[in-house]
């Protein structure tokens, strides 16, 4: 299936004000077709929360979002979300009741539309199965497509988080701390998974791991007290004397 | 005009007395109490025996009801409510209905179905005159009382420690335990009180309304009202929303009486399309 | 304590089971026949709560809106001139999809102390209307001289109530099984995802209050339906099919069976009627005392109702 080439998601003067406290103030920050980009910063930075805007979860108080030539600012949670912008949470946030199987059937469904139809028996929807199947064969799932999702491994759960981010073919990727919590030996695998996905979607990711940071990013955003610092190139920012100070700490050595 | 006017205030005066501590409740805890109108009813009668059997005065049964209906409400919260503060609605919503079906039953076997007797003290009989009006000192009375109360809450919420204490609670429970504020105990507190000012108002309302079994539902719709297009967790909200309620009814049943209270529901829910948060949003107390 | 397990595959022998075990009491209690009539309107009614509340989340207790509304529309139907009893359902359940779709504009929003107020606040208010219009509706004195025409022009409504128990029975069961066919279609599995997170519906793209207002308005239908086949069945409409008073009953018969579960509503009915039969002679205030008790015990000691606990009992097993 051939597509239109993933437009680019632009914030101009992003910033949300909760009273006094600036959360996040002016970010001009410009995702390119096919990135691989981190976002990085101390904790309380405001990366959760720059997310959150980007996919409609919080109101910016002000600034705008463009995805392509579309303001898609005033658009509503689930409207972005069709349109094409995925995220994952930093909080496992899935379908404790369901199976791995029937939540990604269920994202599908949503994607194509065929979740408003209330006459037709779930089980014939074999074209949406067999591609539920595929996709969690694709993340190592398949053996646990039918556990309820609450008995599944922590490990697992995330992987699910972006399976079902993967559902929905986005061409935006988020992805809020895919490797949180998860064992060392286990985070490797996520990110293997991450780099094989599509060339065609640009991802952002909000990591803490330096060395995923810097083995799987192509760009790199720091982001400190809800504004950018800096961006650049992971080699720029191994060398920024800035940000070694604010994040790395100024005595940290820094693999490049 | 103006008398109905005034009869209308008087009668919200009565819904704010009942409903204020709903609201408080509420905001406060986040708890659906269906049952508030039984601590009302349990003032009510608190009163009437008082008088009736124990020869009390009107303002000295008042006072029993008061105290009838905090303890009450007191020992149940205790007992049942407090274990619910985080469970589901539905569940705060099946409690508080098993709570009131089994004090109107209780009401209903002890006293009958029948309304209650009884005979307004002397010094709140006839009638005064008020700026040209002639209106009834009972009602008087009610106007005096409401505006007493909304006084002395807003005095407590906004000058005293007790009243930031429970302000802060409101806004962000988690954080106000964290200060060390003993939010239990003032749950328990401001749950009991709310009971007994319910209890007054049902008291209050044995010369107005009149108390039967039933009243703990008949009227839990207007203070469910009252609560909720007020605002949950204020008290000028449910004031307002309670004189609105109080004019709407008695206006309505007086100019187009075949209306009923027809009016007042449809206000509410032409209110509730408007602000759905209440009159007055809840932004901390008061 | 030990629990049983079933296959699943086993699982419709079971329900066929309890299907006919029902069509066959009215042979075992051929005298009671208009309480088995009832139980199985009343199933229906909960079932549709069990829509709204136990799939779609939301609390009402205001339901008997619905329930009175489809109870009118087909007894006025009926009333003046048009008694087949066929349309008079579908009267019923176009009138009060209606009115569930426009009330779900106001229902799906807001939180839930609003929605609660929206809730009661309409079905108070329905009910004052009805009380109001007594000379459409009969008022407290109820709608009546209902006489319907002969089911499928065949079957006479007969006074042992006959007639009456199978065509609810068929309706009840008609309606059970779209209600299953629902609950196991796309957009079951939606609700079931909007009940679990909401927030991860949006984020998949899900129009979650669109999904809300339909559930609410099937669920509005189906307890219309129910209204009617009480109309059709007793032949009058009284007053009580519209307050508060049965709303809160109906919300007490489905958390008694089970919220959530496709036969809790019905478990919960048979259950409730039974037992309220039984203790007919009962003086009134004896029932709410038993009763409000039995909320508090029922809240205090936990939910799931009768199929939450043989949910614990009864463990199936095997492809689903």
């Amino acid at each position: 299936m051939t597509r239109a080439a993933t437009p680019s998601l632009r914030t101009q003067g992003l910033g949300v004000r909760f009273g006094a406290f600036a959360a996040v103030t002016d970010v001009n920050l410009t995702l390119e077709p096919g990135a691989r980009q981190a976002l990085i910063g101390p904790n309380g930075a405001g990366k959760t929360t720059l997310i959150n805007l980007l996919t409609g979860v919080l109101r910016p108080t002000s600034g705008t979002i463009h995805f392509g030539d579309r303001d898609i600012t005033p658009l509503s949670c689930d409207r972005r979300a069709r349109i094409g912008l995925a995220r994952t949470f930093q909080i496992n946030t899935l379908f404790p009741s369901l199976t791995p199987l029937s939540s990604i059937v269920l994202a599908i469904c949503e994607r194509d539309g065929l979740a408003s139809t209330w006459w037709r028996p779930l089980r014939r929807l074999t074209r949406v199965y067999d591609e539920a199947h595929a996709l969690l064969g694709r993340l190592k799932l398949d053996a646990l497509a039918d556990t309820p999702v609450a008995a599944l491994a922590y490990g697992k759960q995330r992987l699910l988080e972006i399976a079902l981010a993967m559902a929905a073919r986005p061409r935006i990727l988020l992805l809020d701390e895919p490797a949180a919590g998860v064992p060392e030996d286990e985070s490797g695998e996520l990110f293997e998974v991450i780099s094989e996905l599509p060339q065609d979607i640009s991802i952002l990711f909000i990591e803490h791991d330096m060395d995923l940071v810097f083995r799987f990013s192509r760009r790199i955003s720091v982001l400190v007290a809800g504004s950018v610092l800096t961006e650049g190139t992971p080699r720029d920012i191994a060398a920024d004397a800035r940000v070694r100070e604010v994040y790395l700490g100024s005595s940290g050595a820094v693999h490049a | 005009m103006a008398i109905v006017l005034f009869d209308g205030v008087a009668y919200g005066m009565l819904l704010f007395l009942i409903g204020v501590g709903l609201s408080i409740t509420m905001g406060l805890m986040n708890f659906v109490n269906l049952a508030h109108g039984a601590f009302a009813m349990v003032g009510g009668y608190a009163a009437s025996l008082a008088m009736q059997h124990a020869g009390l005065g009107f303002f000295a049964a008042l006072a029993v009801a008061f105290v009838a209906a905090a303890a009450i409400g007191a020992v149940l919260e205790f007992a049942f409510f407090r274990h619910l503060y985080r469970s589901h609605p539905l569940d705060q919503v099946l409690l508080s209905i098993g709570v009131v079906f089994v004090a109107i039953s209780v009401a209903t076997y002890f006293f009958g179905p029948s309304m209650r007797a009884f005979t307004l003290p002397p010094s709140l009989e006839g009638r005064v005159n008020l700026l040209g009006l002639e209106v009834g000192r009972y009602r008087l009375f009610l106007v005096a009382s409401g505006l007493a109360v909304l006084a002395a809450l807003l005095l407590v919420l906004n000058k005293t420690r007790y009243g930031a204490m429970v302000r802060a609670a409101v806004d962000n429970q988690r954080v106000a335990a964290g200060t060390g504020i003993h939010v239990q105990r003032l749950f328990f507190l401001t749950f009991s009180f709310g009971c007994g000012l319910a209890g007054l108002g049902g008291a209050l309302s044995l010369g107005l309304l009149g108390l039967e079994p039933s009243f703990a539902l008949k009227y839990l719709i207007y203070f469910l009202i009252v609560v909720c297009v007020g605002g949950a967790g204020t008290i000028s909200g449910p004031f307002l929303a309670a004189l609105l309620v109080g004019i709407v009814d008695v206006a309505g049943k007086y100019y187009l009486p075949g209306a009923g209270a027809f009016l007042v529901y449809a206000v509410m829910v032409a209110m509730l399309l408007v602000r759905p948060n209440g009159i007055v949003p809840r932004k901390g107390l008061a | 304590m030990k629990t049983l397990t079933i296959p699943r595959a086993r699982l419709p022998w079971f329900e066929a089971l309890f299907w006919l075990a029902l069509a066959c009491s009215s042979l075992l209690m051929p005298d009671k026949l208009t309480l088995l009539s009832q139980i199985l309107i009343f199933g229906l009614f909960a079932v549709s709560l069990d829509m709204a509340l136990g799939y779609a989340g939301i609390l009402t207790v205001g339901h008997a809106a619905f329930f009175g509304m489809g109870a009118y529309a087909a007894g006025l139907l009926a009333k003046h001139g048009w008694a087949e009893p066929f349309s008079g359902l579908l009267l019923a359940l176009f009138v009060c999809a209606l009115l569930g779709y426009l009330l779900s504009y106001l229902v799906v929003r807001g939180a839930d102390l609003t929605r609660l107020m929206i809730t009661i606040g309409v079905c108070v208010l329905l009910a004052e209307l009805a009380n109001r219009l007594s000379g459409i509706t009969g008022g407290t004195d109820g709608l009546q001289g209902i006489e319907m025409w002969p089911v499928f022009g065949r079957f006479d409504f007969d006074l042992w109530g006959r007639t009456a128990f199978f065509y609810s029975f068929g309706v009840v069961l008609a309606m059970f099984q779209l209600v299953r066919r629902v609950l196991h279609s796309p957009f079951g599995l939606a609700l079931r995802g909007i009940h679990d997170s909401r927030k991860r519906m949006l984020a998949i793209g899900s129009p979650v209050e669109a999904r809300l207002r339909l559930a609410y308005c099937f669920s509005a239908a189906m307890a219309g339906v129910a209204g009617a086949l009480l109309a059709q069945t007793t032949q009058f409409v009284g007053i009580e099919s519209i307050g508060f008073n049965r709303s809160a009953e109906i919300l007490i018969i489905l958390v008694l069976g089970g919220a959530g579960r496709l036969y809790g509503g019905i478990v919960g009915a048979i259950v409730y009627m039974l037992v309220h039969d039984v203790f007919a002679d009962m003086n009134p205030q004896f029932w709410m005392f038993w009763l409000g008790i039995f909320l508090i015990a029922a809240v205090m000691l936990g939910r799931g109702g009768i199929m939450g606990m043989l949910s614990r009992l009864v463990v199936t097993k095997g492809p689903q």
